[in-house]
């Protein structure tokens, strides 16, 4: 199968790729896939007092497809309020990298890691 | 060197140039018909089939009149299981086969079973092969038909075809064996190994796609139902115009394959012995199918926590395979990585590189550093790789599942 031009270039260049402190009051972490599906992604955040996501990075196992996913996402969540993060959607991901069909999942995956770090935040910020 | 590099030669090989020559002239020169009796373009036809039916059948040690020709080990194993099964049906309907035979064979017994046949698919041990005890227990009054392969094609591991010929034939049962990997790279003898009936395929071993055979033995004669009527070519058992060329072509890889074979293995065993040493001290990295009894080209290596279509992109100046669920239609990783106990994530981090006739060591060379640098690379960005050095028992996890 070949890879769209945008796949390649964030497989080889991935952004973003590393850790934040997951015990940081101001971080928010979310871990989805598993292993045995043959993709798990990690997002985290990092959310400023105004409520802005000013940091984010990701590790990613899985397909080319589903690590250009989730390398792109930091780069969209990054200078974006909560709400905005959590409305992007899978399909703006799949256009943006020319995901072929088998591929949707990587997308659907990425956009539940955005979802599943803001709930993490949120909750801290609760207690 | 020319880039990408070719490590899948057990998908396919290229026809070697020799073979290229001799089916040429079978196109252009000596197109006849060799089924026409009445003119020297038929006569000279069939004396080019004939000759490749005395080289594949010198290849294992048969006589030629037992070599079928069909269009590949497909209809080879078709015709072999179906056609054994419609023939003794009065028998008895069992057949026993193994979990991680080709589709060619499971979907066969698939279809069997539809048709009220009952089989039994045996769990192989974790090295890969099948246990002749286990085998034998399996074995019933009604079983008709025992079916392994020889040499598995995704994890290169060696079935020992004669221990069991010596089971079933006490048994009163037949054997086919799939041997599509194992022609020219294993010695075959049927003068001695009790088989009675044996797929081939000439396309991985240097001859042309779309040709193969089956070996169908004479004494004791083994009977078979045909599965293609017209003409009643092949003694009624593969009707259809012989492909000349395509038979010329199998006959000369087979030729090759017999006066090379000894020498070929040493030189492959040692540039694959090459790429597995230098990959050896890589963590968390495991051999898939038994170390040691394995056809010398194959090398089938999980790297844990990297998943198997992401190092292949990493990979792409070589041409391997991966048993990862991505780079199959059916989004289930290797059903004979599953079968041989390995678990999702390690079915989905495999590669397989198989070398072959023109692997040369300057490719072996290239590959070593491109591949330990990618799978640091990939590691890095794995989360699993993370966890796993943080200590972190990843069965401990509750995962989400989609
Ligand atoms: C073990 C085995 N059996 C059967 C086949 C099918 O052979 P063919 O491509 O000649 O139909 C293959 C190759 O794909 C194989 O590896």
């Amino acid at each position: 199968m070949a890879y769209s031009e945008k796949v390649l270039d964030h497989y080889e260049k991935p952004r973003n790729v590393g850790n934040l402190d997951k015990d940081d009051q101001s971080v928010g972490t979310g871990m989805v896939g598993a292993p045995a599906c043959g993709d798990v992604m990690r997002l985290q955040i990092k959310v400023g007092d105004n409520g802005v996501i000013e940091d984010a990075k990701f590790k990613t196992y899985g397909c080319g497809s589903a690590i250009a996913s989730s390398s792109l996402l930091t780069e969209w969540v990054k200078g974006k309020t909560l709400e905005e993060a959590s409305a992007i959607k899978n399909t703006e991901i799949a256009e943006e990298l020319a995901l072929p069909p088998v591929k949707i999942h990587c997308s659907v995956l990425a956009e539940s890691a955005v979802k599943s770090a803001i709930e993490d935040y949120n909750k801290k910020q609760k207690v | 060197m020319n880039l990408p590099i070719y490590f899948d030669y057990s998908a396919t090989t290229p026809v070697d140039p020799r073979v290229a020559e001799q089916m040429i002239q079978y196109l252009t020169q000596y197109f006849g018909n060799p089924a026409s009796r009445s003119h020297q373009f038929g006569w000279d036809s069939e004396k080019a089939v004939e000759k490749a039916r005395e080289n594949v059948a010198a290849l294992i040690n048969a006589n030629p009149k037992e070599i079928v020709w069909t269009s590949g080990a497909t209809e080879s194993n078709n015709l072999a299981i179906k056609g054994a099964a419609h023939f003794y049906q009065k028998k008895g309907k069992h057949i026993i086969t193994s979990m991680t035979e080709h589709k060619a064979v499971l979907d066969t017994c698939r279809q069997l079973e539809r048709e009220g046949f009952d089989i039994t698919y045996l769990n192989p041990q974790s090295n890969g092969l099948i246990d002749l005890k286990e085998l034998e227990a399996a074995v019933r009054d009604d079983t008709i038909l025992v079916s392994i392969m020889h040499v598995n094609n995704e994890i290169g591991v060696i079935t020992d075809i004669a221990a069991i010929g010596e089971m079933t034939r006490s048994h009163k049962v037949l054997f086919h064996v799939d041997a599509a990997q194992s022609a020219g790279k294993v010695p075959i003898d049927l003068a001695t190994m009790k088989v009675d009936l044996m797929s081939f395929s000439a396309h991985k071993i240097y001859g042309p796609k779309g040709i193969g055979a089956l070996y169908v033995r004479r004494k004791p004669r083994v009977r078979l139902e045909a599965q293609i009527h017209g003409g009643g070519h092949e003694r009624g058992m593969r009707s259809g115009t012989l492909a000349t060329h395509q038979i010329v072509g199998m006959g000369e890889a087979f030729r090759i394959a017999k006066e090379e074979m000894t020498t070929e293995n040493q030189r492959i065993g040692k540039l694959r012995d090459k790429l597995l040493n230098a990959l050896q001290d890589i963590e968390e990295m495991y051999i898939n199918g038994d170390e040691k009894q394995r056809i010398a080209g194959n090398l089938n290596i999980s790297f844990n926590f990297i998943e198997g279509e992401s190092l292949m992109m990493a990979l792409k100046d070589l041409a391997v395979s991966s048993g990862s669920a991505c780079t199959s239609a059916s989004l289930e990783p290797s059903y004979v990585l599953k079968a041989i106990g390995r678990n999702d994530e390690l079915a989905h981090s495999s590669l397989r590189f198989t070398l072959g006739r023109f692997t040369t060591e300057e490719e072996v060379d290239y590959a070593i550093p491109l591949i330990r640098s990618n799978i640091e690379k990939l590691r890095d960005l794995s989360p699993l790789w993370e966890m796993f050095k943080e200590g972190i028992d990843l069965n401990s996890i509750q995962w989400d599942s989609h």
